[in-house]
Parts: C-alpha cells; sequence; structure tokens
C-alpha cells in the first residue's frame, strides 16, 4: 500500500486524506490513531476480530460437530452442556452458529470481490474514456438500479438453482453497480487533474495513468463502500439463506438456521434466535467500522 | 417543467425497455430451456419430437426474434402462462399485487411518522447521551435482518399479546378495512425497521447541514422561538434530500416485502415469485420480477416529478 514513491507532506492536510498524494507512513498512523479514539469503531473492529476467528478456528472452537446429532436432546434449553441449546434434530446451536460464519464471511468476501472487480473495472473504463463508452456503461447500470437488490438476486439464483456458489454470484452481480458509480464519478474528477494530462503528455500508456494516477485518488471511498458492501452482501446472503435459495441443508448457515426456528419457533424459540443475533453483531462491526472508516478518511463528513 | 417531465419519461421508456431485455435473458440462465423443463422427468420424447415443441415454442428462432415477440405480447398484456398451472399469469399476479402495495405503503407510512421526529429530536440534541442512543440504535436497525425481526416480533405477539395482532393470513382491504389493516400491522412493522434507522439518519445529518445556515442564525437573532426555527426554517429545507430518496426507499420495501411476506404466510407478489422459483415455474419468476421492477421505476418517477414541482432548483440540474 506505501507507495513510497510519492514526495510525503504534512500529515493530516485534507488533500492527503483525499488520497491527493501518496500514503506515507505517518499518514496511515494518523489514521489508526483517529480510528483507535472513536470507541465505536474499535468496537466494531473487535466484534469482527472475534467473527473471523471463529471462522478460521471453527474446527478447535466448537464444542461439538455442527452436524451431530442427539436424537434424545432434541430442542434443548440453554445449558451448561448446550450452551445456546439444540436444534429440531438435536445439532449444538452454538457449534452451527461458529461453523455458520465461514458461509457468511466467504460469501461476503467473494461476492464484494466480484462486484469490486468488475464494477471498478467498468467505472474506471466508462470515467476515463468516456463518449460511447461512458453513455452504454452509464445506462446499463441505470438498468440494473432499476431492480431492488433482493429481487435481482433472487431471480439470478432462482434461475441458476438455490447454491451457496450461486448465491455468491447473484450478490456480486446485484453490488456491482455501486462501485461502478462510484469509480466512475471519482475517475471523472480525477481526469481534469493537471497531473493526469501532464502524464499522458509525457507518453505514459492508459494502463500506467489509470493504475498510477488514477487509481489511488479512488481508493479512500473504496475502502468506506467495501465495508458497507460487506455487511449488506452478509445480509443479503441470509435472506437468500433464510428464503433456502443460499446455503443447503445440512451445511450450517445462519439464514437458514434463522428460518428452521421460524417455523418450528412454538416448539422452542433458540434456534431462531441466537443465529438471528450472530447475523446482526456481525452487520453492526462491518457498519460500525464503516462508518469510522469514513469519518477517518473524510474529516468533512463528520457531524 | 414540462421538458423536464418529457426528459424524465423518455428516460423511464429506455430503462423499462432494458429491464424488459434482462427479464428477457433471466430465462435463459437456466440450465437447459423450457421444452427440458416441461417433459424433464419423463425423458421419453424423441429427438424428434423435443425438436418439433422447440418449434412450437419458437426456440428454434435467433434470440431477437423471440424477444421481440415475448416483447410483443408483453406489450397486449399477455406475460405467459404458468408451467405448473397452465393459466395465464398476468390475472394471477394483479390478484396479488393489492397486498404487497398495501404493505409496502403501510411500511413506508411507519418509517417516515417513526423517523422524522428521532432524527429531528437527535440532531436538536446533538451529541447528547439521546443522540447517541439513537445513533447505536440506527446502526442496528441497519444491522438486523428483516425476517429475523419479523420472527421475533411473531415470538413476542404469540407468547405475550393475546392475539392482538394476527401473526400469519391476510384479510383483503376490501372485505374488512380494519381487519386488513390489524392483519399487515406486524409484517409492516417488520419490514419499516431498516427504512427507519435509514431515514433517521438521513434527516439527522440533512438537519445538521442546514443548522450551519446563515438564515437559521438570522431567524433566531430575529427573535423566533427555538421550535418555530427547527419546524419552519430547518426541518422544511432539511426534508428535501431525505424526500428524494423516497423513491429509492420504495425499493428496498418492495424488495424486503418478498421475504417479509413469506415470514407471515401472505399470499402477496412476493410469495408468488418464491413459490415460482420452488415450483421452477420461470414464466412466473420473470413475470412476478418484471412487475416489481417495473412498479419501481414507476415510482421513482412519480417522486421525482412530486419534487421537481416543490423545488424547482432540481428542474434545472
Amino acid at each position: 500500500m506505501n507507495s513510497g514513491s510519492a514526495p510525503s507532506s504534512v500529515a493530516g492536510t485534507p488533500e492527503m486524506l483525499n488520497g491527493d498524494s501518496g500514503r506515507s507512513k505517518s499518514h496511515y498512523h494518523e489514521l489508526l490513531q483517529r480510528l483507535r479514539r472513536d470507541r465505536l469503531t474499535t468496537a466494531g473492529a473487535a466484534i469482527l476480530a472475534v467473527v473471523v476467528i471463529m471462522a478460521i478456528f471453527a474446527p478447535l472452537i466448537a464444542p461439538y460437530s455442527p452436524l451431530a446429532q442427539d436424537p434424545l436432546h432434541l430442542f434443548a434449553d440453554p445449558s451448561r452442556q448446550h450452551l445456546l441449546g439444540t436444534d429440531d434434530l438435536g445439532r449444538d446451536i452454538l457449534s452451527r452458529i461458529i461453523w455458520g460464519s465461514r458461509a457468511s464471511l466467504y460469501v461476503g468476501f467473494v461476492s464484494v470481490s466480484i462486484a469490486l472487480l468488475l464494477g471498478v473495472s467498468l467505472g474506471l473504463i466508462a470515467g476515463f474514456y468516456g463518449r460511447w463508452l461512458d453513455t452504454i456503461i452509464a445506462r446499463g447500470l441505470d438498468i440494473v438500479f432499476a431492480f431492488p437488490t433482493i429481487l435481482l438476486a433472487l431471480g439470478i439464483v432462482g434461475m441458476l438453482g438455490p447454491s451457496l456458489t450461486n448465491a455468491m454470484i447473484a450478490i456480486g452481480i446485484v453490488y456491482t453497480p455501486v462501485y461502478a458509480r462510484l469509480t466512475r464519478a471519482m475517475t471523472l474528477a480525477a481526469k481534469r487533474r493537471e497531473y493526469v494530462d501532464a502524464a499522458i503528455v509525457m507518453g505514459a500508456r492508459d494502463a500506467r495513468v489509470l493504475r498510477r494516477h488514477i487509481l489511488p485518488n479512488v481508493t479512500a471511498p473504496l475502502i468506506v463502500q467495501t465495508s458497507l458492501s460487506l455487511s449488506l452482501a452478509i445480509l443479503t446472503e441470509a435472506s437468500l439463506s433464510f428464503l433456502g435459495l443460499g446455503a443447503q441443508p445440512p451445511d450450517p448457515s445462519w439464514g437458514s438456521m434463522v428460518n428452521t426456528g421460524q417455523r418450528l419457533i412454538e416448539l422452542s424459540p433458540w434456534q431462531a434466535v441466537f443465529p438471528g443475533m450472530a447475523i446482526a453483531l456481525t452487520v453492526l462491526g462491518f457498519n460500525l467500522v464503516g462508518d469510522g472508516l469514513r469519518d477517518a478518511l473524510d474529516p468533512r463528513m463528520r457531524n | 417543467m414540462i421538458r423536464y417531465a418529457a426528459r424524465r419519461l423518455l428516460q423511464v421508456v429506455f430503462v423499462l425497455f432494458g429491464v424488459s431485455i434482462v427479464v428477457f435473458l433471466m430465462l435463459r440462465l437456466i440450465p437447459g430451456d423450457v421444452v427440458d423443463l416441461i417433459l424433464g422427468s419423463e425423458g421419453t420424447a424423441s429427438p424428434q419430437q423435443l425438436a418439433e415443441l422447440r418449434k412450437l415454442f419458437g426456440l428454434d428462432q435467433p434470440l431477437y426474434t423471440q424477444y421481440l415477440s415475448w416483447l410483443g405480447s408483453l406489450l397486449q398484456g399477455d406475460l405467459g402462462n404458468s408451467i405448473r398451472t397452465g393459466r395465464p399469469i398476468l390475472p394471477d399476479l394483479l390478484d396479488r399485487l393489492p397486498l404487497t402495495v398495501q404493505l409496502t405503503s403501510l411500511a413506508m407510512f411507519f418509517s417516515i411518522i417513526v423517523a422524522i421526529p428521532l432524527g429531528v429530536m437527535s440532531s436538536v440534541m446533538r451529541n447528547s447521551k439521546f443522540d447517541g442512543v439513537l445513533r447505536v440504535g440506527g446502526l442496528l436497525g441497519l444491522s438486523i435482518p428483516n425476517f429475523w425481526i419479523a420472527t421475533m416480533l411473531i415470538l413476542l405477539v404469540s407468547r405475550y399479546g393475546n392475539g392482538i395482532f394476527p401473526t400469519s393470513g391476510y384479510v383483503p382491504l376490501g372485505r374488512d378495512p380494519v381487519a386488513s389493516y390489524k392483519s399487515l400491522f406486524l409484517p409492516a412493522l417488520a419490514l419499516a425497521a431498516p427504512n427507519v434507522a435509514i431515514l433517521m439518519r438521513m434527516t439527522r445529518s440533512s438537519m445538521l447541514e442546514v443548522l450551519r445556515h446563515e438564515y437559521v442564525v438570522t431567524a433566531r437573532s430575529k427573535g423566533l422561538r427555538n421550535s418555530a426555527v427547527i419546524l419552519r426554517h430547518v426541518l422544511r429545507n432539511a426534508l428535501i434530500p431525505v424526500v428524494t430518496i423516497a423513491g429509492v426507499q420504495v425499493g428496498y420495501l418492495l424488495g424486503g416485502a418478498i421475504v417479509i411476506e413469506q415470514v407471515f404466510a401472505l399470499p402477496g407478489v412476493g410469495t408468488l415469485i418464491l413459490n415460482g422459483i420452488s415450483h421452477r415455474d420461470y414464466p412466473m419468476v420473470q413475470a412476478g420480477t418484471l412487475l416489481v421492477a417495473a412498479l419501481f421505476v414507476m415510482v421513482n418517477l412519480v417522486v421525482d416529478l412530486l419534487y421537481s414541482f416543490l423545488d424547482p432548483r432540481i428542474r434545472y440540474e
């Protein structure tokens, strides 16, 4: 990330924070400090750390196998043996939540990566080359924006067939336009800068201009957007799984756990209660960090 | 105004055209084609019979011919027939539409009456404890999945509610308006929750933006009471950007309604789409998606036109 080649200017000037010049060490130091001072952001980061650790070390942390059924303890209330109770098949809810974090994070990261890659490329092309390419891309984005996100995701998964992979593809497509529009706007603004003209006059190839001079201007808003997109992607995955269009049984996924729990809520509420809390906390973590990043990267946005 | 409206209308026609292409192509995503689907389990048809069936459905034609004939019947109000029931899709869809519209508008109503007062109070009492609680509450509202809120509402009401509100099923508006709104009360509440958070945050930041303006200082210095300044001068201007996103919010609500209808067993458009998916009734899914997207586009058009009517600055952008 540290380009090193750019001259380091005084840390904390607004131009720098908008990603105008290269990032010096002091810039990141300052940014980190500012983030750490904000208690809510720290709380968000802590939540995310816990979820990530849960996902990575699931086999070590989970007290039971997520698939192990215990026919003698169906719908058990929380107890010392099963901290969050058991589900309709006698499976340990806590273990399933711990394993379920993998599906949520995995889908979140992969689908946002798809959206980021597609969206940023489209946005750069549209903003940099302009003319008919821009018109085509911008009109295309208008069309995708005409669909409520969950509806489009449903439609795509419905046609491709319900599975976690197809859910990832659908969510990735659905969140592409946000990145494209953001990148396009930032590219248009950056293109007017003199140093871009200078680079072009000096004979730099398009790819180099885009990578060295345009992209760095776009990164700050992209980072903020990514944090918020991750929260939305995880929520969308949860909705799809809740509707039976994401992870397929018996794989543990928070959304589908709530679904089963909701249908059997008369028998025991826990299977619906706890996975929902896991979704909310994880999404809250991404939202808190996203808010904190936005405030730290763009002080003018702070109220 | 008329020029703006005409330009906006043209844009909408273009977007709807694009939407129809996307929805048409959606059907190409399914593995195989409609003929495989109908014959699916039987598998006794000879290659010749398959080819003839494809010809019957026009599947031997180039894609754009297929699209044009599909669009042609679409414009005549023919959305095709359900694979499952064999009946025309449009009447079924229109049957379900009132519920979805009623649910969405009730949720919008809830969002507005809760979010705007809270946002105003939060901005006026900026950085107070109350503001802090609302800010965290707003972030929580953005983070809690609506289907989980719905589930928790069902749990609470069925345990402690003594049946004040039904937790499933729908009473049509025409049959009994009071019972109808009662049957949608909990679903609309669950649907509105994330929206309240978004609107409240928007109102708060928009209020803070306006509070900085000089005319607010002027209004205060000429001796106006604080409540008059806030309500007459600040709120009116602060609501402009809030209203702009109202159209987009309808999109969230329409999308969310699909999920919420499922939880409360409401026979709306969303349930129809989801049943279509689980029965592999793809034309139904296609038609439902088209209808909801078109509705969303039209609502946005109306909001934009109303808005430009209220705020002349928009027209000259």
